[in-house]
Parts: C-alpha cells; sequence; structure tokens
C-alpha cells in the first residue's frame, strides 16, 4: 500500500485532481495509466487523433461528439485533469454522497444535474443552452447514419420536440430537457461501475 | 444493444437514447479491447526481469541480492552463450543452404535441405534457451497444405521450422535478412515477393495457389493476423489467405510468459533490442498445438471460414478471440463498423415498418 503513493506521486496536481473528481486514489491511478497509453508519444497530453485511434470509439456513432466534450472552448489538447474531469461525470453515484455533502461545496461532477448537463451537451453543439431542431436532427442523423429517409428523420424529431417544449419556442431548454427525463434512472444509465 | 436501450423493439426514439452511446464511448475511452493487446502481458508474480516489474513496487534486500545475481547470470554467461550459438547457426543455414543449392534438383536435394533448415533452426532455438512442446504431432502439416498460425514475434517461424519444413510467404528485405533469405530460397523454393508485388493481391494469391497447387512443395506458412498480439488473444484473421484453397492446418502457439516475453511490440522496440531482450531473459517456453485439417465447407465464404479457423486456435490456445483488425493499432478503424451500429439503432427506432411514424 506504501508503495502506490510513491507512483500517485508522478501524478501533477494529484490532490486537486482528486478533489475535484471525487475518484479514489486507485482510479486515479488507474486513469493515469491509459492516458499515458493513449498519449502514445507521450507529449504529456491527449490530442483528438490519439481518442480517434481507440477503435471502439471510432465505431461509436456519436464517437466525434464524445471527442469534442474533451475539448471545450476550441482547444486542442486535453491534459490528465481535463480527462479525468471529463470522465469524473461517469463516476457511479455514492449512495453517502448525496446525505453528508456540505451544501457549499460545489455539485461533485458526478451528480445527476451534472451527468444531464454532459448529456445536454452532445446534443446542443452551439451551446446556446438550448437544443434546436436542427441540433436534434444531426445527433439523430449521427446515431442512424444513412439508414433513415429524411422526412422519417425529421418527423421523430418533430415528435421529440414537441413532447419535450414546454414554452412552445421550438427548442429544448436544458430545464425542459431535465424535466422529460426526470423519471429515468440516470444514475444507473450514466455510470461506469469500474470507475469507483 | 436491445439491452442497453430498454429491450422493446419497435421502440420511439427518446431523448436518453444518447446515453446508451455516450456510456458506450466512453467506456471504450477508460479501457478498450484492442489497445491493451500491444502491449506485454502483465504477470501475476515477479519473474526477477526488470521488464516486467510493473506492479510489483517493494523489494526487500534480500530479493535485490537474487534480482541482482540473476542479471549477472543473464547478461554475463547466458548472454554471450546464447549470441555464439545464434552466429553458428545463422553462418551454419547460410553456408548450409548455399551449398545445398549448388545440387541439382533431386529427392537427395529436398533431404539435404530439409536436414539443413531443420539442424539450424534447432541451434537457433537453443540460443534463445527454447523449450517447446509439441502436441498432436500426428495432425503436422503436410506437403501441399496451407499452414495457419497466431502471431506473436518473428520467433514463430523459428519454432515452427524446428518440427517441420515450411516454405515461408514474406517480402524481400535487405541486409542480414536478406542474405538468409536468398540463401534459403536457393535450397527449397519458398515464396518472397518485391515490395510492390505485395500490393498486388491477385498476384499474390496467384503464386500462393500455384505453390499449393504442387503437391510436391512444402506447406506454406501464413500469419492471417498481419501483425504481432501480445499472446493473450488471437485479432481478426485477414481473409486472403483463405482464398487460395486446398486445406488449411492450424496450429496455435502460445507462450509461456514466466520465462520472458516474447512478444514483439514492434512500434517500441527494433529487431535488434528485440532480440537482446529475448536473449537475456529466462527462457522462451512455449505450447505448440497442431490441430485436424480443415476445409471450406459448401456455402461458406472465405470471412467465415476465416472465422471458423480463428476460433478453432483461440479454443485450443486458451486465447481470447477479438472481432478487431489487428492493423488498427497503426490504422483507423473502418466506416463498415460504424454503419453497423447506425443500422443496428436504426432498426430499433423505425424498423418495424412505420407504426412508430402514424401519430397524427
Amino acid at each position: 500500500m506504501g508503495s502506490r503513493s510513491s507512483h500517485a506521486a508522478l501524478i501533477p496536481d494529484v490532490d486537486h485532481i482528486r478533489r475535484e473528481t471525487g475518484f479514489s486514489q486507485a482510479s486515479l491511478l488507474r486513469l493515469y495509466h491509459r492516458f499515458q497509453a493513449l498519449d502514445r508519444e507521450e507529449k504529456g497530453y491527449l490530442s483528438r487523433l490519439d481518442l480517434q485511434q481507440i477503435g471502439a470509439l471510432a465505431v461509436n456513432p456519436l464517437g466525434d461528439r464524445i471527442i469534442d466534450s474533451f475539448f471545450p472552448n476550441g482547444s486542442q489538447r486535453v491534459d490528465f485533469a481535463g480527462f479525468a474531469r471529463v470522465l469524473a461525470h461517469f463516476r457511479p453515484v455514492d449512495e453517502e454522497d448525496a446525505t453528508i455533502r456540505d451544501p457549499k461545496q460545489p455539485e461533485p461532477l458526478n451528480s445527476r444535474m451534472n451527468k444531464l448537463r454532459f448529456a445536454f451537451q452532445l446534443y446542443d453543439l452551439d451551446r446556446d443552452g438550448k437544443i434546436s431542431r436542427n441540433e436534434m436532427l444531426q445527433v439523430l442523423r449521427l446515431m442512424v447514419g444513412v439508414q433513415v429517409t429524411d422526412e422519417q428523420l425529421e418527423s421523430i424529431t418533430d415528435r421529440t420536440v414537441q413532447e419535450a417544449d414546454e414554452d412552445g419556442d421550438g427548442a429544448v431548454s436544458f430545464m425542459e430537457f431535465t424535466k422529460s427525463l426526470e423519471k429515468m434512472n440516470i444514475e444507473q444509465k450514466m455510470s461506469i461501475r469500474i470507475l469507483k | 444493444m436491445e439491452k442497453g436501450l430498454s429491450g422493446l423493439r419497435g421502440r420511439v426514439f427518446e431523448l436518453s437514447d444518447v446515453f446508451y452511446f455516450s456510456k458506450k464511448g466512453l467506456e471504450a475511452i477508460v479501457e478498450d479491447e484492442v489497445t491493451q493487446r500491444f502491449s506485454s502481458e502483465e504477470l501475476v508474480s515477479w519473474n526477477l526481469l526488470t521488464r516486467t516489474n510493473v506492479n510489483f513496487q517493494y523489494i526487500s534486500p534480500k530479493l535485490t541480492m537474487v534480482w541482482v545475481l540473476g542479471v549477472l547470470i543473464r547478461y554475463c554467461f547466458l548472454l554471450p552463450l546464447r549470441v555464439t550459438l545464434a552466429f553458428i547457426g545463422i553462418s551454419l543455414l547460410i553456408i548450409g543452404t548455399t551449398l545445398v543449392g549448388q545440387l541439382p534438383d533431386s529427392r537427395i536435394k529436398n533431404w539435404l535441405s530439409e536436414l539443413v533448415h531443420l539442424t539450424c533452426c534447432r541451434i537457433c532455438v537453443r540460443s534463445l534457451s527454447g523449450t517447446i512442446h509439441y502436441h498432436n504431432k500426428q495432425y503436422r502439416p503436410q506437403k501441399g497444405g496451407i499452414c495457419v498460425a497466431n502471431h506473436t514475434s518473428p520467433i514463430d517461424v523459428l519454432i515452427l521450422t524446428t518440427d517441420g519444413c515450411y516454405a515461408m510467404v514474406g517480402q524481400v528485405h535487405g541486409g542480414l535478412m536478406g542474405i538468409i533469405q536468398r540463401a534459403m530460397v536457393k535450397a527449397c523454393p519458398h515464396v518472397w515477393f518485391e515490395r510492390s508485388e505485395m500490393k498486388d493481391r491477385h498476384l499474390v494469391t496467384k503464386r500462393l495457389r500455384e505453390h499449393v497447387a504442387d503437391k510436391k512443395k512444402l506447406p506454406i506458412l501464413i500469419f492471417p493476423e498481419g501483425t504481432c498480439i501480445n499472446n493473450t488473444s488471437v485479432m481478426m484473421f485477414k481473409k486472403g489467405s483463405f482464398e487460395i484453397g486446398g486445406t488449411i492446418y492450424p496450429v496455435a502457439i502460445k507462450y509461456n510468459p514466466q520465462f520472458g516475453d516474447a512478444f514483439w511490440n514492434s512500434s517500441k522496440y527494433g529487431m535488434v533490442s528485440y532480440l537482446l531482450r529475448i536473449m537475456t531473459s529466462w527462457a522462451i517456453v512455449c505450447d505448440v498445438w497442431y490441430m485436424p485439417p480443415m476445409t471450406r465447407e459448401e456455402g461458406e465464404d472465405a470471412v467465415q471460414f476465416a472465422n471458423r479457423v480463428k476460433s478453432a486456435i483461440a479454443v485450443q490456445g486458451g486465447l481470447t478471440e477479438l472481432p478487431w483488425d489487428g492493423g488498427l493499432k497503426r490504422a483507423k478503424v473502418k466506416d463498415t463498423f460504424k454503419e453497423e451500429q447506425q443500422k443496428n439503432y436504426s432498426k430499433m427506432i423505425v424498423g418495424n415498418g412505420s407504426p412508430n411514424l402514424e401519430l397524427d
């Protein structure tokens, strides 16, 4: 056990990252090794290309959008802190976390709200806080490829937007998004168990 | 995929569907099946080689002493012995095959060339301290057949040729490899290709077919994965070798990682440093299983046949099976795989005709 810390000391800013993401020491170490394995040229950061090399991600219809979420604000590099921050959204929710949390602290990254926010920004490309009909269409198109005609896709989109849209502005805001998913077990659907 | 998307056929699209794909995507980022196959296997207990000391941090003074002793033995005693042996083996091979190549074609020539090949390969394997167990020798590849095996390193060739002669297939190299190749082809017909010819798949298939058709020629040795994998799994078999026809003799090779890691990580190590690492390990211990011959069945295409052989080899060698292409470590994945996923998803939300769309 004592020997582990000598490894963790290699991670820059490890305490800060641990507090921000809530990962355990072991998970953080595991992610750090993974980060290094993906960073084949040992640059110290990951580029879009490094993530695109992952086969299972490249065949994922939403692969590009997922990769984009690692590079907010037009940056082209993600360091380990940024990497861990995105993955923290998928940390399973601890039962105790919810009750003993200090309300003055910022919400943990893997809270229900933040998980929903992550999903929301996969739709909301222009980051205007609303999913327009067009953005919904784009995501649907990514997920079905060429298998579905435009008309079918548009009617599916229209139906979905109508169902979720409450204030009638033709777009789904984050609040409307959250409301339409309030019955869904987000904590379970957006958690990766091995990231405990 | 259906299970992940709340398992109803003909269900409609929902906002939450994006969760399924994003979770899958991030799972792949945390750990994917392919990348881990291109690094050396992790050991359960340490085998006193620094290179495998990834997880074992705490080393007591006693262990350090043992380790130092190990280093001394490996570098000062075993290494020079092995290098000498290797040198002798390779020189004998070149000289022997050149001499045999001078003889006119006859049965004696074939017999002599086999003798030379076998002897020199055995010397070379000794130079790596190789201990090989052959199982099911009755299924050893016959003349006019194609031998197919999983690929871990160039040493695989040595291991297989110690027990029988094969015709090899490969690119013409320069340097020492080139000399060896040219010498070998004098004694018995191997199939060496120029780099430019390799790109022409039809030419390759044609030449291989000619070789196989001649029942007197030695069985061809092919590694359908196309690249070195770390011996924990078998990746996609390229269908080219399975289109030639003829009988396929599958062979499974499994190395014991406790004595030395045979995997050649070609992006990390060059040939010389790889050989050096092999020669300073304890030994190369491996099992070779010969398997009953397989032929392509009626109505089976090359891809299905390749997968069938791949499964058989994986089961025999105790390796896991992966559908991914080994070439992924260098190139990007084909779009056809993404289309598969898209097709599956579309079928679900639109699939059963248009009942979902008749809402108004």
